[in-house]
């Protein structure tokens, strides 16, 4: 039987997965249940979403520091505007995703790097969140709160709500002629290139499709707080890296995986849990997520050096 | 003077002057003392995260150091819990200090060798570590520095304040290895292209590590410092200084693609960044547009940086 | 004159890099139903004149005709358009995406609902046809496949046909990483092509497939035309002189290697082994790309330091490919050439200037770079002399070996003499060379030549064995693999 570089890709984060669902379930019988797994799950969909949307900058070789300021300013402007007048509200995020876009011709075209860009643009997502936001407050809109605490029968939300985001993003960047030339651009841009393509296009629309999952990271995040703060998702930008590579992604290469990314999210989130059930101090809640991106990048390497042995065909 | 405006970090220099004239000008010199030691004391610490980050990009795309935040927590807290306000310790916790920026270090470039993983995300695994390392051993208590270090960090010595004196010190010691040992030469050799360093006969995996195992140390005994400074480690004392250190490397005019580094550039967009905010908040603007402004600082600079690129070629 | 238009006609171009003349007035005209063979050594202007037919490249000179009209402006769009498709040594594809993600990538107008098995059926189709039973999965990814795989895809994505027939196919070597059973397949399928009215630029150094499969041959050398005939009027030895110079002249004299130690040896995997003596200038040859330079980074990376730094090195490298591996575009000359040897410019751990500054004025005489100032940025020298830092860099060293990496590349005539000069001077004091070079004459200058093929050393010519006919007679293949 041969298995596809895809599926090997792929089993590693759902290896690691499983393997801690099994020791929270282990540990506790109780969390087996649908409160339980509502409970475990709820805050990973909005890191989901925004782990998505690093990837796809990630696809096409660039690296966003910017997203943990992007996510929390949208949820600074989904618990103002988009609560109190919400036609002014989706303007503004319009804007901030047409700014994206804007940004990835602007890199391409200086050739300037991502990292710096982004870490300016972290400066101005943060100034502007804490302009509309300067205290912690403001009131989710009701239907994005409706849809965060709906209680769907047989299973919880945040598990009906990951699925669905992991086969939306796998149709649209593994299976769509558009997902198709983002990963061509991030693999071999010069041939992309030399085949007709604008690559200003492909790289614009990749930016901005990045800026439409993290504008629905924000209002995830809202939905499930109620309210927002100017630095409630600063942590996004470390967790969605990791959460990336831990899902089979990688740095350069345009070698990325959306199912492996959800996958990832919830792996980083469950490590927390697992830890708390461990009765370790929730000290060592990072230090977990960090010790199993080392595990599973070593992991990786190791099968990647046996498939290298083993795969001489 | 032709020679000295052609100098890539005079204009940091040019810029901390004006925004510093702008600023007395407004409260009419009464402040210009206060105001001059307050940017020495916070610019030193800028200076001295930004010294080590300024190294690791010097090695050239790619190379950034994300655990400096999560190394000052560590070092600050561990040297401060082991000190216990006895005078006696003062040097003991230094070393300490110094200890566990080389084991971060160390373990940082074992990482990028061993899982042959960029250094951005062997270092983001790694500051994972560290913080949580930080988190448990601090515990949320507040330990007071010993008197002497505590007087020692926040008086002056000739109207320069201490802490800016031994960021000079630093500097200069940055200055001799960049330009007078051969070790700065293989850096910047390094930084410029790989593999006509390698095939030059420099010792690339020595030398890169090294430069890991700086910068993590210097971090450390910046967070030492910090901590002493104001009155006791805390766990999020670090993280201002994850976006700083880039970016003050940024401003000074370093390359940010590696291979061209300048120590002085550093003291000046310190200087900058904070008289900037000191300015906006004598003019009584915000947090929020403070922000902004510096990110639209930031991705001007490297804009205009990109500009000068095309010029020579 | 019953004959059709040509597919595509190049009617007297010219290209220059620099000194060197790349292609010199050329005129080559491909007509419908017809397989031309293109040979020639190293640096003949094979290369050039694909890239000038696929649109790459723009000529100085010259002009580009299709179909009896003139295309004006030209460029990759417009050859894509024409039916002009190419298969390079290099990767075209994205090695990210699926052999069916890339067919979608190659042909733009395959969009729309379905793509996936319309291209699917296109690229299946195609592969079916050149390389019936080949047993590769189209859904997989194309960076798990072999290497001959991925060679038979990128020809399989060339002679695809998704509405816009391929006219004119160029293939440039296709079969080096293929076997001989692969090998005739592909040349079955060309010459299918052929008959049913395609054309096809054959390049390879696989003789017996140019004459086989070719209907008329084109010897190149030195960017011109040196002989073109059908593929009846040439025989293997024929086509090996056709190649050749006209006039062979000695450079110089030859020292006959005794028996004198051993300073570097390399077991290959498979031919014979490789040994360099003190004192001796051992050339490589053989066509670019067949393992000459991997060879020579083994030997480096065996050798070179990697932790620690070293005083006395045991090799030093000499890159021909100065922009990607050699200089540091920063810097002044002076930096550029004294960075191999600073633990020798400094004392106590520190640089010191003065050291630094005599030694740069040293090579400078010696070498003649030709320059005002040592303290000028690298860059605002002549390739040539650019070379000769990188010469110098490597000679100021202690280390007993050089290893050169076609150092001669884009290098003008004067200063090859003058570096040639100081080699010999420099092997005499008892310095060894080993000496990768496309270029013939180079070869001429050692004492001793391995010939490389398909990564493996063929032959081993010595004396006045070292002959450009005898290389060549080397380097290309004589009876099927």
């Amino acid at each position: 039987m041969r298995i596809s570089t895809d599926m090997l890709r792929i089993a590693v984060p759902v290896a690691s997965l499983l393997l801690l669902l099994a020791g929270v379930f282990y540990l506790q019988p109780r969390a087996m249940s649908y409160n339980g797994l509502n409970l475990l799950f709820n805050l990973a969909v909005p890191i989901a979403l925004a782990t998505i949307a690093q990837m796809l900058i990630m696809a096409v070789n660039d690296l966003d520091l910017s997203m943990g300021t992007f996510v929390s300013f949208v949820a600074c402007v989904a618990a103002t505007y988009l609560h109190d007048t919400p036609i002014l509200g989706v303007l503004v995020l319009l804007g901030a995703i047409a700014t994206y876009a804007a940004l990835g011709v602007i890199i391409y075209l200086r050739d300037l790097p991502s990292i710096v860009v982004t870490l300016g643009m972290s400066f101005v997502w943060g100034g502007l969140a804490v302009l509309i936001l300067p205290a912690p407050g403001g009131t989710a809109p009701e239907w994005a709160r409706a849809v965060m605490i709906s209680k769907p029968p047989l299973v919880p939300m945040a598990i009906i709500a990951s699925v669905l985001l992991a086969v939306f993003a796998h149709l649209l960047i593994m299976r769509s002629s558009l997902g198709v030339l983002i990963r061509g651009v991030g693999g071999n841009q010069r041939s992309v290139q030399r085949a007709g393509w604008s690559v200003i296009a492909a790289r614009a629309s990749a930016y901005a499709l990045a800026a439409c999952f993290a504008v629905a990271a924000g209002i995830c995040l809202v939905g499930l707080t109620t309210s927002a703060d100017a630095n409630i998702a600063l942590r996004y930008t470390l967790l969605s890296i990791a959460g990336v590579i831990l899902g089979g992604g990688e740095f350069t290469g345009g070698r990325i995986s959306p199912v492996g990314a959800v996958i990832g999210a919830l792996t980083l989130t469950l490590a927390g849990s697992f830890l708390s059930f461990l009765r370790i101090s929730p000290d060592w809640q990072i230090g977990a997520q960090g010790g199993i991106l080392i595990i599973v990048l070593a992991v990786r390497l190791l099968l990647n050096r046996l498939e290298s042995k083993g795969g001489a065909r | 003077m032709k020679a000295l405006f052609a100098k890539p970090w005079i204009w940091s220099f040019v810029a901390a002057v004006s925004v510093w004239l702008a600023t007395i000008g407004v409260t009419g010199g009464a402040s210009t003392v206060g105001l001059s030691q307050a940017a020495l004391t916070f610019a030193a610490f800028s200076v001295l995260v930004g010294i080590g980050q300024m190294f690791v990009i010097t090695l050239g795309p790619g190379n950034i150091d994300l655990s400096v935040p999560a190394t000052m927590a560590l070092a600050g807290t561990v040297a401060l819990k082991y000190m216990d306000g006895q005078n006696g310790l003062v040097l003991h916790g230094l070393i300490i200090a110094i200890f566990i920026g080389g084991g971060v270090g160390t373990l940082n470039y074992a990482l990028i060798k061993a899982l042959r993983i960029p250094p951005i995300i062997a270092t983001l695994s790694m500051s994972f570590v560290v913080q949580s390392a930080a988190i448990w051993t601090n515990r949320g208590l507040r330990i007071k520095p010993p008197q002497v270090l505590a007087d020692f960090t926040t008086s002056t010595s000739l109207g320069i304040p201490n802490i800016a004196l031994v960021a000079l010190l630093m500097s200069a010691v940055a200055w001799v290895l960049l330009h007078r040992t051969p070790y700065g030469r293989w850096i910047m050799a390094i930084g410029q292209s790989l593999p006509a360093a390698r095939m030059a006969g420099i010792a690339v995996d020595g030398n890169r590590f090294v430069t890991y195992l700086f910068c993590a140390i210097l971090a450390a005994i910046c967070g030492y410092l910090l901590a002493c400074f104001s009155g006791g480690a805390a766990l999020n004392m670090g993280s201002e200084y994850l976006l700083m250190s880039i970016a003050v490397v940024v401003i000074g005019g370093t390359a940010v693609a590696g291979g061209d580094s300048n120590v002085p550039g550093i003291w000046g967009a310190s200087l900058f960044m904070f008289l900037v905010v000191s300015m906006l908040n004598t003019y009584g603007v915000g947090a929020g547009v403070r922000l902004i402004m510096t990110g639209v600082i930031i991705i001007t600079v490297i804009l205009l940086a990109s500009g000068r690129k095309d010029a020579i070629r | 004159m019953l004959l059709p238009p040509a597919v595509f006609e190049v009617s007297d171009a010219a290209v220059r890099f620099g000194e060197v003349r790349a292609l010199d007035g050329v005129s080559l005209a491909i007509l419908p139903g017809e397989c031309i063979g293109l040979v020639g050594h190293n640096g003949a202007g094979k290369s050039t004149i694909v890239s000038v037919i696929n649109g790459g490249l723009t000529p100085q000179q010259g002009e580009i005709f299709s179909d009896g009209t003139r295309l004006a402006p030209y460029g990759i769009g417009v050859a894509r358009n024409r039916g002009v498709r190419c298969v390079f040594q290099e990767l075209s594809l994205c090695p990210n995406l699926s052999i069916i993600e890339n067919t979608r990538i190659m042909h733009r107008t395959l969009g729309g609902f379905g793509w996936r098995a319309r291209a699917r059926a296109i690229i299946a189709a195609s592969l079916d046809a050149v390389f019936p039973g080949h047993g590769i999965d189209v859904g997989d990814q194309v960076g798990v496949l072999s290497i001959a795989q991925r060679q038979m895809v990128e020809i399989a994505m060339a002679f695809s046909d998704a509405g816009q027939p391929p006219r004119l196919v160029i293939l440039d070597e296709p079969t080096s990483s293929l076997d001989a059973g692969l090998a005739t397949q592909l040349l079955a399928h060309v010459r299918r092509f052929v008959a049913a009215g395609g054309a096809v630029i054959l390049i390879s150094h696989m003789l017996n497939e140019i004459l086989e499969t070719a209907s008329r041959i084109v010897v190149m050398k030195d960017g011109k035309i040196v002989a073109e005939r059908a593929a009846g009027g040439f025989d293997h030895a024929g086509l090996v002189k056709a190649m050749g110079s006209v006039a062979t002249h000695q450079a110089t004299a030859r020292r006959s290697t005794g028996a004198s130690q051993s300073v570097l040896d390399l077991p290959m995997a498979k031919g014979q082994p490789f040994r360099a003596c003190k004192g001796e200038v051992v050339g490589l040859a053989g066509l670019g790309g067949h393992g000459q330079t991997r060879m020579l980074l083994a030997l480096f990376d065996h050798h070179a330091p990697q932790w620690w730094p070293r005083r006395d090195p045991a090799v030093t490298f000499v890159a021909g490919d100065r922009r990607e591996n050699g200089i540091f575009d920063r810097w002044s000359i002076l930096k550029n050439m004294t960075i191999a040897t600073l633990s020798d410019l400094s004392r106590r751990g520190l640089l010191q200037d003065g050291a630094e500054t005599a030694r740069g004025a040293t090579w400078k005489t010696r070498i003649e770079i030709r320059t005002a100032n040592m303290e000028n940025p690298i860059l605002s020298l002549s390739g040539g002399n650019q070379q000769k830092v990188l010469f110098a860099r490597a000679l100021s060293t202690r280390a007993p070996v050089v290893l050169m990496d076609d150092p001669m590349r884009g290098v003008d005539v004067g200063t090859k003499q003058e570096v040639y000069g100081i080699i010999r001077t420099e092997a005499e004091a008892g310095r060894t060379f080993v000496w990768y070079s496309t270029e013939m004459e180079e070869m001429q200058l050692c004492d001793r030549v391995y010939v490389f093929r398909e990564g493996v050393i063929v032959a081993e010519l010595t004396g006045d064995a070292i002959s450009e006919h005898n290389i060549l007679a080397a380097s290309f293949e004589g009876t099927a693999a």
